[in-house]
């Protein structure tokens, strides 16, 4: 028994005690099931596994802390309208907030943060981390931390403009399904069906190796594959808009199609939109770095996450995690965009409690 | 505790009951101490406009406080138990067995995905009160008490497959199911038309009689509370004004609020003769059939409409009366007949008109909230035709918009820049009003107008559109299905039953008999301001001969 073991169970039994005390239901809970967990972890696995709970407590604190500052950051620099929604905000929005934040900086001024080109060779193959390499080498030997840097830029940047694309196609066709209805919705319709039917990775292969790997044709054939999303649930929510009473009277006015859609429509279902914006641009991204793994995505010397994680692969047999660095980096912007995206709708269902 | 007007035993007790909304991060009084006391058998009526609190108070009877509201203050005592500091499970335990709630929309209210009589006997079954053979047969006598039609059979219909005054009743049977103490109901007629609000009116009385069952009854309509009430409590904005027996209270209110109240159909209008100088009507429906797809709801309908003059179409849902607007209007191209605009034939298809002809033919909505976009700008809902049809153009848009929103009496600078969501109901139907007036038409179908309003508000709107009227000299076409609106307004009235016009003449000759059948029917159903009117209607027909009854039965169809 050293002084951290010593030091841990006073600390869990005497927060547990301070909670019942002040009756903090949910706090004791935790705190006190905690504790009976971690005698149990403890009398198994030693004091080894109680560091390793302490550190997850101590990250997870260090999160919901950056989380919390940072979204009293928001309301502070926001107006009053703006800083109403982030107040009610819930952390795990406000921490997706903050890795968005973070990664788009870190992509934007890319060149100024690396210390190296994405392309330069610095040392050896699979060189240990240390002074120079903040991360190691990669297997020829460029610097890992400046690529993870540079791949901010290159796989966001590309998949950002293919889903952009995408859901420009998807939307605008939606909506005009959605107003036009007969026989226009019906082969739009069809149409994505057609699409939606041929698995997208087989298709974005052959599509690949017909036209050549290209960015060009990268970010197209990707637009492609998911503008059937967007379309089917842009022709739904503009469909729930369009049999409103104000549609009927800007109709009867004699509007153009133009008019309805941009003033009457649009405004009506900006919520859910951008939502699922947000959750193609995971998919569109996650498809990205897959398709980079598979060697048919961003080529090389260009940094992407995806292929850096084939490129250093075989490090996973010995043991060493430089591989999972850039397969944590893309795990933790979908996950941060999975954060804010739930939190948008929540906010546009109108679900209370 | 005792009461010197009644030995009866006190079953609810209410005291300062104070109920608080969440609204902006912050908690704000919605209910200001109210006192309530109901005996054992004895029906409540509470009444008062939209936001008075009615369905809030209503709710708290149960100890129930609705998303975003809590109870804040006072003390709710069912039968000796206190039903703010109970617990759930406690609370649980009485709702559905000795407290019920009959909801305002039956159709929203029942489970579309089960037979109503397997809904019926979900509470019995519950609190293991009967089995389900004996809670079955329950339901079948109770449904042959509500006077539902095949009662045996009716149950094992799902939701969608029975009428909405129908609906209403299986819901009032399955509030009786366990014999409750207490019934809450909460606006059950206001949904209905007037012929079926008899028969739903006439069998939840009959049923809280036999039962000897207490009732609060909710609704914002006086003359149905008339009929239903022991005593009523009238409600302003979350507080008391004042509580009476039901005669004393109708023939004598005390506070100026009541008065104003009772006064409100008061409002009348001269009924005017059609034009003599030759002109052609504004608007003349000739021989129309309309029909969607296969379904045929018009069948021959013709009316004339002049310039300056209201006519009222009235009919139950269903009778074609919006259909007719639709056909006027070009968004239903009629397959037989002609619409004659000034003598001139208007194209079928809407687009197919041109600007000045979309100009002429405005409508006003009934849902306010649906009518108007909610993320539109007042000043561009109200601007837009003005400046689609006229061409104007910064300031001169902006006097524009200025001039209708003081011709509705609203003032210019608060609504401006204001959003729909944020306006009352009867500021969005004026705005709605403003924004057909914008187009500068000669005509306007106002579509059930007045219906989701209270009668205040209602009146208000009503006397707007007759200043306009007078001062635009313009037609309306005012589709309702309350016979009382159209009383006050109307210079002609037009009855429409089953897709055709089954009467049509000026107004004073309508409401003098002899009348056709269907408008005697129509006609006798509107509640009336005394206590015993529907005892004596349900004398003089019998019980089987009001409502959506008597209109199936012979000699009505013309």
């Amino acid at each position: 028994m050293d002084y951290f073991v010593v030091g841990y169970y006073a600390l869990l039994i005497g927060g547990s005690c301070l909670a019942a005390y002040f009756q903090q239901r949910s706090a004791f809970l935790l705190l006190f099931t905690l504790t009976l967990v971690s005698f149990v972890v403890g009398i198994v696995g030693g004091q080894g596994a109680l560091w390793t709970i302490t550190v997850i407590a101590a990250l997870l604190a260090l999160a919901a802390g950056t989380s919390y500052a940072w979204r009293e950051f928001l309301v502070t620099i926001s107006g009053t309208e703006t800083a109403k929604a982030f107040r009610t905000m819930p952390l795990t929005a406000s921490f997706g907030l903050f890795v968005i934040f973070t990664y788009a900086v870190m992509g934007i001024f890319a060149p100024v943060i690396a210390p190296y080109g994405e392309a330069e060779v610095i040392g050896g193959a699979f060189d240990p981390p240390d002074e120079n390499l903040l991360l190691g080498g990669d297997q020829l030997g460029r610097d890992m931390f400046s690529r993870i840097v540079y791949g901010a830029r290159n796989t966001v940047g590309l998949a950002l403009v293919a889903t952009t694309l995408a859901f420009v196609m998807g939307a605008v066709a939606g909506l005009l399904a959605a107003v036009k209805g007969g026989w226009f919705d019906q082969f739009m319709g069809r149409f994505a069906d057609v699409i939606m039917s041929i698995p997208s990775i087989i298709f974005a292969l052959l599509m690949l190796s017909i036209f050549g790997a290209n960015l060009y044709v990268l970010v197209i054939v990707i637009a492609i594959i998911y503008s059937p999303r967007v379309f089917r649930l842009t022709r739904a929510v503009a469909g729930n808009v369009v049999v409103m009473d104000y549609i009927e009277a800007a109709k009867l006015r004699g509007e153009g199609t133009g008019y309805l859609i941009r003033r009457e429509i649009l405004p009506n279902s900006t919520a859910p939109l951008v939502a699922e914006y947000g959750l193609e641009f995971c998919f569109v991204f996650l498809l990205l770095a897959g398709l980079s793994f598979l060697g048919l995505g961003i080529q090389p010397p260009t940094a992407d996450w995806g292929s850096m994680v084939r490129d250093n692969a075989t490090l996973i047999s010995f043991e060493d995690p430089t591989p999972l660095i850039p397969a944590a980096a893309i795990a933790l912007l979908t996950v941060a965009v999975n954060f804010v995206v739930d939190w948008m709708l929540y906010r546009s269902s109108g679900l209370k409690d | 505790m005792t009461d010197s007007s009644s030995n009866k035993q006190v079953l609810l007790d209410i005291k300062d009951l104070r109920i608080e909304g969440y609204a902006d991060e912050k908690w704000f009084e919605i209910v200001h101490g109210v006192d309530l006391t109901l005996h054992k058998g004895e029906v409540l009526g509470l009444i008062g406009e939209s936001g008075a609190g009615k369905s809030t108070i209503g709710l708290a009877a149960m100890g129930y406080a609705r998303d975003g509201c809590r109870i804040s203050g006072g003390s709710v005592d069912f039968d000796g138990m206190e039903l703010t500091t109970s617990t759930d499970s406690e609370r649980r335990a009485l709702r559905g067995s000795r407290i019920a709630y009959v909801a305002q929309s039956a159709a929203a209210s029942f489970n579309p995905a089960h037979k109503l009589i397997d809904q019926y006997a979900e509470a019995p079954l519950n609190y293991r009160l009967q089995k389900k053979t004996e809670a079955y047969e329950d339901g079948m006598q109770l449904y042959e008490r509500l006077r539902l039609p095949n009662p045996r059979e009716i149950g094992f219909r799902y939701p969608h497959q029975v009428s909405g005054g129908q609906l209403q009743r299986a819901m009032t049977a399955m509030a009786m199911a366990c014999r409750p103490d207490l019934i809450i109901f909460d606006e059950p007629t206001t949904a209905l038309d007037v012929t079926t609000q008899i028969e739903v009116l006439a069998a939840i009385r009959d049923i809280v009689e036999q039962f000897d069952t207490a009732a609060i009854y909710i609704t914002h309509d006086l003359a149905v509370v008339a009929q239903m009430a022991d005593k009523i409590k009238v409600l302003l904005k979350g507080n008391e004004v004042e509580e009476a027996d039901t005669v004393t209270m109708l023939d004598n209110p005390k506070e100026d609020y009541t008065k104003s109240l009772w006064a409100v159909r008061s409002f009348q209008r001269d009924q005017k003769e059609r034009p003599t100088d030759g002109q052609p009507p504004i608007i003349s429906v000739k021989d129309v059939d309309a029909a969607y797809g296969d379904v045929k709801v018009l069948q021959d309908v013709s009316m004339d409409i002049y310039a300056g003059m209201t006519v009222a179409v009235v009919g139950e849902s269903g009778s074609g009366k919006s259909t007719t607007a639709r056909c006027i209007t070009g968004l239903l191209p009629p397959t037989k007949g002609e619409i004659l605009f000034k003598g001139q034939p208007l194209p079928p298809k809407y687009t197919d008109r041109d600007r000045d002809q979309l100009r002429q033919a405005q409508m006003i909505y009934q849902m306010a909230d649906t009518a108007l976009n909610p993320k539109v700008q007042i000043s561009e809902i109200i601007g837009r035709p003005a400046q689609f049809y006229s061409g104007l153009k910064g300031s001169a848009l902006k006097t524009r918009v200025d001039e209708l929103l003081d011709l509705i009496e609203l003032e210019p600078g608060k609504f401006y820049n204001r959003y729909p969501p944020e306006l009352s109901g009867g500021q969005k139907q004026r705005i709605g009003i403003a924004r057909a007036l914008a187009a500068e038409p000669t005509f306007i179908i106002c579509d059930e107008v007045t219906s989701a309003l209270d009668q205040l508000v209602a009146e208000g709107i009503l006397k707007l559109l007759d200043r306009l009227q007078k001062e635009l000299n313009l037609a309306y076409m005012f589709i309702t299905h309350d016979l009382a609106t159209v009383r006050s307004i109307a210079d002609e009235v037009i009855v429409m039953q089953r897709g055709k016009v089954v009467e049509a003449g000026p107004k004073l000759e309508m409401f003098q008999p002899p009348h056709h059948p269907y408008t005697d029917l129509l006609l006798s159903s509107v509640p009336e301001m005394d206590p015993n009117w529907l005892t004596k209607l349900l004398n003089e027909r019998g019980v089987d001969n009001v409502g959506e009854a008597a209109a199936v039965s012979g000699g009505i169809d013309s």
